[in-house]
């Protein structure tokens, strides 16, 4: 059947191979926009005076371009930009640290230790990845109700500083690449599981912890039902709930709503350019979902 | 003590934290949940038991529940087989394309980094039914303006925009990890066997990829019946009490599971919406996990 290729010459090849990739090519760029042009709409009402924003036809560059809107934003009462952002921080600091650290213990005991239950457990590990939220949600709102720490971070963080299942699961995994012959020589040296799983594995798979650091990051970043269900008293708000009650206050200012928008969503996108080859792994080994 | 014993205390220390939070965190909240389900519960008074009582209000008395229910499966019937389409058709261009891919990688990644609240107020704005950049296109095409957001017949389809314009770039990006690992031997040895591109790609590529797609399926399922902040943020009004989108068109089962519990108080009702939610996802789950064998392809497993 190869021979319906070699009786074609190799220009005709050549230019319908040319043809081919500019109609992917063509497709792939429109559809690209159409993912592009809202980043663009929201970069460009944040410089908009406020007459120049609900427009027909849309006006794509103001006249001109208004970028106190930022400063009129981030020193609003209304969205107390830097509180925000520090507790926005502190919620994502705190959160990944604890992940990090105990998931990559627990994974550490599934991927190198050999005890009674372990299969079992590591099936239930599993199973948990598909358990849907929604139905721990209200009993867990209660435990930390009756302890007393609804208002504060304490339910937001806690949790994470006692694994979480797909963490666990993407760590052990990675553990399980790392060659036995390098912790069983510590072993024979007298190192214990702490010091191996510190010295040894923690290096080994540095890129994997750095993905779920990542990750979680993000997340507690994005988070949104978290604090709306535990937070109650605006100085304590993190940036998305931050926003939302800023534009529950100013509906129809959209130059100012935009332009806080953008300013939590940027560092997203900075730390998105400079780590990018980790995202791409991350979300690829895992198809984890945010 | 035994070194068995001494291996199995060392490996459980390891593991405690884990331990732990799958009894605080996991089994206990969800049996709590199927217990509060059969109770009136406000959280300052201790949880009175009424039986089934709130699943007979929730199926025979609660209109509300039923307008959640039609419309949480309306966005994901929708939403997430486009969204699963979407991604593969743009996985398989990018796998197609020789240059460029990391731009365009790039562009259909980014939305799905942006907050959740920044999403929809930026959507709201294009969507707006005056003068958003959406209706500017239509009508720049010819097309007549619509509602979005402010109309019955498109407040879920807005929803679903939405749904694809931040859902699509994770799950293309595990599609196109997939796709490079296609064998290059399979496809010459399917050239040598007579087969076209498109053959390829249906009879070769696909089966290869039904274990990735039917991964992202699951998650993507999951997560669309408990879709929240998008349709939380677009409904929300300073008054509160307000219909969710025009004729609680866009009232998505957790924003009414939200509003029972944490605005109304009744954690009870809250409780019974949760358990009948939870039990939906396990059967879907499983009809799922078993559909799995007609369709999903493993490595090594010889093909039906």
């Amino acid at each position: 059947m190869t021979g319906v290729y070699q009786g074609e010459s190799a220009n005709a090849m050549k230019v319908q191979k040319l043809l081919v990739q500019g109609g992917i090519h063509g497709l792939l760029f429109f559809i690209s926009l159409l993912f592009l042009i809202p980043l663009w709409w929201l970069f460009i009402t944040s410089i908009k005076p406020l007459d120049q924003i609900l427009t027909l036809p849309p006006i794509w560059w103001p006249q001109p371009p208004q970028w106190e809107n930022y400063v009129a934003a981030l020193t609003s009462p209304a969205f107390p930009f830097w509180r925000l952002m520090g507790n926005t921080l502190f919620y994502c600091v705190t959160s990944t640290i604890g992940t990090v650290v105990s998931s990559a213990v627990v994974a550490y005991a599934f991927a190198r230790m050999r005890f009674t239950g372990r299969d079992l457990l590591f099936g239930i590990t599993l199973a948990t990845l598909l358990l849907p939220g929604v139905v721990t949600l209200i009993p867990t709102y209660v435990l930390f109700q009756r302890m007393g720490l609804v208002g504060t971070y304490a339910p937001l963080i806690i949790p994470y500083f006692f694994g979480s299942a797909f963490n666990i699961f993407l760590l052990r995994q990675f553990m399980l690449t790392i060659p036995v012959e390098l912790s069983d020589a510590a072993y024979v040296d007298g190192a214990g599981d702490f010091l191996i799983l510190w010295r040894i594995m923690v290096p080994l798979v540095k890129p994997a912890l750095i993905v779920v650091a990542i990750f979680n990051f993000i997340y507690a970043w994005n988070d949104f039902l978290g604090p709306l269900l535990y937070l109650d008293d605006s100085s304590r708000y993190p940036l998305s709930i931050g926003l939302y009650a800023f534009r529950t206050r100013f509906a129809l200012q959209w130059n100012l709503i935009t332009a806080a928008a953008l300013a939590i969503t940027i560092p997203l996108i900075a730390a998105f350019f400079v780590l990018q080859r980790y995202f791409i792994e991350g979300v690829t080994l895992t198809g984890l979902k945010g | 003590m035994s070194r068995k014993t001494r291996d199995n205390l060392r490996a459980y220390l390891f593991v405690s934290p884990w331990l732990i939070s799958l009894l605080v965190f996991t089994a206990y909240p969800m049996l709590a949940s199927f217990y509060f389900s059969m109770t009136r519960y406000t959280i300052v008074r201790p949880p009175v038991w009424i039986g089934l009582e709130n699943f007979q209000v929730m199926f025979t008395k609660d209109d509300l529940f039923w307008v959640a229910v039609w419309n949480t499966l309306y966005y994901t019937v929708v939403s997430v087989p486009l969204q699963m389409l979407v991604a593969l058709f743009l996985a398989t261009l990018l796998n197609l394309s020789t240059r460029g891919i990391g731009f365009y990688r790039t562009a259909f990644y980014l939305p799905a980094l942006v907050p959740a609240v920044v999403t929809t107020l930026l959507w709201m704005l294009i969507l707006d039914p005056r003068a958003g950049l959406a209706n500017a296109a239509l009508e720049a095409v010819g097309l007549p303006k619509l509602g979005w957001m402010h109309s019955v017949a498109w407040s879920k389809p807005s929803l679903i925009i939405i749904a694809l314009w931040t859902g699509v770039g994770q799950p293309m990006l595990i599609f196109l990890a997939g796709l490079k690992n296609v064998p290059q031997s399979l496809l010459e040895a399917a050239i040598i066997d007579g087969a076209n591109a498109w053959q390829r790609y249906w009879r070769v590529i696909i089966p290869l990829l039904t274990p990735t797609i039917f991964f992202n399926l699951l998650i993507t399922l999951i997560a669309s019946f408990q879709v929240f902040t998008t349709a939380f943020v677009a409904t929300a009004s300073a008054s509160g009490a307000s219909p969710a989108g025009p004729l609680n068109s866009m009232l998505v089962y957790m924003v009414h599971l939200y509003r029972q519990g944490f605005r109304y108080s009744a954690m009870g009702y809250a409780s019974a919406m949760a358990v009948v939610l939870f039990l939906v996802l396990v059967v879907l789950t499983l009809i799922l996990v078993r559909s799995s064998r007609e369709w999903v392809h493993y490595e090594g497993a010889s093909p039906r």
